[in-house]
């Protein structure tokens, strides 16, 4: 038998002759490794050591304490004061400053680690480290960062108030006024949808002080609570429950003209900036979601068996994660890739917007067909899995809905193709 | 006032949440490109070591200087940059891609010991990947120093320590004078999280490096392994009717009669 075998082998084998026409060519072993280009998924040494320290600290400090946060609808205090402890309220902020002195990169993992666990608490530190504190060190006076920036980084929760009842997207429609007087400016109006402002002591208002100028006399105030500022209504919300949302009145309140966070008029500017890095967070947060989702449904389908076989072995459920694992790896990618480019002082608006819009998309879809997996058992409040379904939906809505992502998109774009 | 230096040992093994595998080649555990981190009982000695410090600084009494060293690979620096990071003050790294069993280990801290003469040196009660429970206790023996071994409590005095054991009928307690050994246990104490300002700090700190043959030493291998195998995979369990059968299954199947 072999021996008939054999000699067809030996011809198959045999080299083809258009080989002989082409002179072989290898790749240069040395040419790649002159790249130097790392994978999207390489951290530094620090990146990857707080990454750990985050996910072990959100695993036995936040965990155990999720579902009462959600059912209460209340942040507890010992998790708020973990997150000073650990040094993740500061994350960038300089340490002549009481911060931690470390980078974009290791909030954007820090925010995803965290919301593996708990997207709610998740956001409370996106929103001080991506948009409060960065509009400091952005900013604010060399006075000014030394009043407030340590208080952040060690004690103060701070919040950014820009949204009101008639202004979300159309954010530059907003009506809250500033009128000043000598040395003062008065605040008066509301502010809607307030993420934080439960337990924020510091207040970063957006208000007109020249309405006649449209939104060129939009300037940004840093307010104290003491200042006189009132937390009204605290939305009972679909998810992230644990995170305050609240309407916030100024009636009459006086703030010092040198709290006027850089110059007057160009709040707008600094709204839509800070906006734009901000995505890059809730892109890490989304992403962090999606992932925490997945992390706690897969090992249920290789328990669970139904007509004798695990239910993670039958071919349609495989094609169903496998399918959503690409697209976390796809979101992963993009909000990394982000965060990379912003740190290397790159453009990356266009990408920021596609990493939010798209994990926000990722995490939808992750968390649904999370919870059809683990049937039953993915319905039920007892288990952490329906949680992640309620928490997704806002990641369409805040800091940006998918609509203005897509029209961000489209102008740069439009910009970049049009002659 | 008490100036303490103590000495940390600790092993870079793989990490207790994998599920290990035997290799291909059935001559050891897998470890390539699996997770790996401190060994667990090390980092309970690193945190141990750092609450000495504090609880010395906080009562003004002195301070402590907590060395933190490995023996190992290249890789064991990330060991060394999280006790860095937990708060030890500086790390050796005794770098070495030969097997070192725990004798060689013994002999390469004796030598480090002999450098910075410590008054402690604290090491888990034994690595999670070779389980030999052996290390602390010859390096007592090759420095002729009193052993603590299985430690949940510790008490400092002058110059002595009172150390709670785990002993198999129960609890121990011993007193040994400085210098000594302590091997710690699991109830020890509960080790700290590397908070992000110490991981920043911990980059500044000094890391110093020493080949095997720098410090003279013998590391050859006393053992060898010869074969490793995965435990038998669990039998289901069987119903008796009544004592006499399970007299007679336990008599003649499992014969443990």
């Amino acid at each position: 038998m072999f021996s008939a075998i054999r000699p067809r082998i030996a011809s198959v084998v045999a080299k083809p002759a258009i080989l002989n026409a082409v002179r072989p060519r290898f790749f240069s072993q040395a040419a790649v490794a002159r790249s130097n280009i790392a994978s999207l998924h390489t951290l530094t040494e620090d990146e990857a050591l707080l990454k750990e320290s985050v996910a072990r600290f959100a695993q036995e400090q936040v965990l155990p304490k999720v579902q009462k946060m959600d059912e209460t609808e209340k942040l507890d205090s010992d998790v708020l004061k973990g997150l000073f402890e650990q040094g993740l309220m500061g994350i960038e902020t300089d340490a002549k400053y009481d911060g931690s002195e470390s980078s974009f990169m290791s909030a954007i993992l820090t925010i995803e680690e965290l919301a593996k666990v708990d997207p709610s608490i998740s956001v409370i530190c996106d929103v001080q480290n991506t948009l409060v504190n960065t509009l400091f060190r952005k900013y604010a006076s060399e006075d000014i960062k030394e009043k407030y920036l340590p208080r952040l980084a060690t004690d103060t929760v701070g919040c950014f108030c820009l949204s009101e009842a008639g202004s979300g997207s159309d954010a530059f429609a907003l009506q809250t006024r500033a009128v000043k007087d000598g040395d003062n400016y008065i605040l008066n109006g509301t502010k809607m949808w307030i993420t934080n402002s439960g337990e924020a002591e510091i207040f970063l208002v957006f208000a007109n002080v020249a309405p006649e100028k449209g939104y060129k006399g939009i300037t940004c105030f840093v307010v104290d609570k003491s200042m006189g500022v009132k937390v009204n209504k605290k939305e009972s919300k679909l998810g992230i429950r644990a995170s305050s949302t609240c309407t916030l009145n100024f009636d009459d309140i006086v703030v010092p003209a040198t709290n006027i966070l850089g110059e007057v008029g160009k709040g707008y500017k600094y709204a839509i900036e800070i906006l734009n890095e901000g995505r890059i967070g809730i892109a890490a947060q989304m992403l962090g979601l999606a992932q925490g989702a997945f992390d706690a449904t897969l090992p249920y389908l290789f328990q669970r068996k139904q007509f004798g076989s695990l239910i993670g072995s039958f071919q349609g459920m495989q094609h169903q994660y496998a399918q959503v694992a690409m697209e976390i790896e796809a979101a992963r990618l993009l909000t990394y890739n982000a965060a990379r480019l912003k740190e290397q002082g790159k453009p990356f608006v266009k990408e920021a917007a596609m990493a939010k819009l798209y994990a926000s998309q990722v995490a939808e879809k992750t968390a649904s067909r999370c919870i059809e997996w683990a049937g039953g058992i993915g319905f039920t409040r007892d288990y952490p899995i329906e949680k992640f379904y309620r928490d997704c939906k806002i990641g369409a809505i805040y800091e940006g809905t998918s609509n203005i992502q897509l029209q961000t998109i489209a102008k740069i774009l439009e910009k970049q193709y049009s002659s | 006032m008490s100036n303490l230096r103590i000495l940390v040992a600790t092993k870079r093994v793989v990490d207790y949440a994998v599920k290990i595998r035997v290799n291909a080649a059935g001559s050891a555990v897998e470890t390539a490109n699996v997770k790996h981190s401190m060994n667990p009982f090390d980092e309970i000695g690193t945190e141990q070591a750092i609450q000495i410090k504090e609880a010395l600084v906080k009562a003004k009494t002195g301070t402590a200087e907590v060395i933190v060293v490995s023996c190992g690979p290249a890789k064991s620096q990330e060991t060394l940059r999280t006790a860095l990071a937990m708060g030890a003050d500086r790390a050796i790294h005794v770098e070495s891609d030969e097997e070192l069993q725990p004798l060689a280990v013994a002999k390469l801290l004796k030598a480090i010991v002999e450098k910075e003469k410590p008054d402690m040196v604290i090491l888990g009660k034994q690595a999670i990947d070779d389980d030999s429970n052996q290390t602390g206790q010859m390096l007592a023996g090759l420095l002729n120093w009193p052993q603590a071994t299985f430690a949940s409590k510790v008490e400092l005095g002058d110059k002595l320590m009172t150390v709670t054991r785990e002993v198999d009928g129960g609890v121990e307690t011993v007193k040994a004078p400085l210098p000594a050994i302590l091997t710690t246990d699991l109830r020890l104490n509960v080790p700290r999280y590397a908070s992000l300002p110490n991981i920043m700090k911990a980059k500044k700190k000094p890391l110093a490096k020493f080949t095997v043959a720098d410090l003279g030493v013998d590391i050859k291998p006393r053992l060898q392994t010869l074969k490793i195998a995965e435990p038998p995979k669990r039998q289901g369990g069987k119903l008796v009717e009544s004592v006499d059968d399970l007299v007679d299954k336990l008599k003649n199947e499992a014969k443990v009669l």
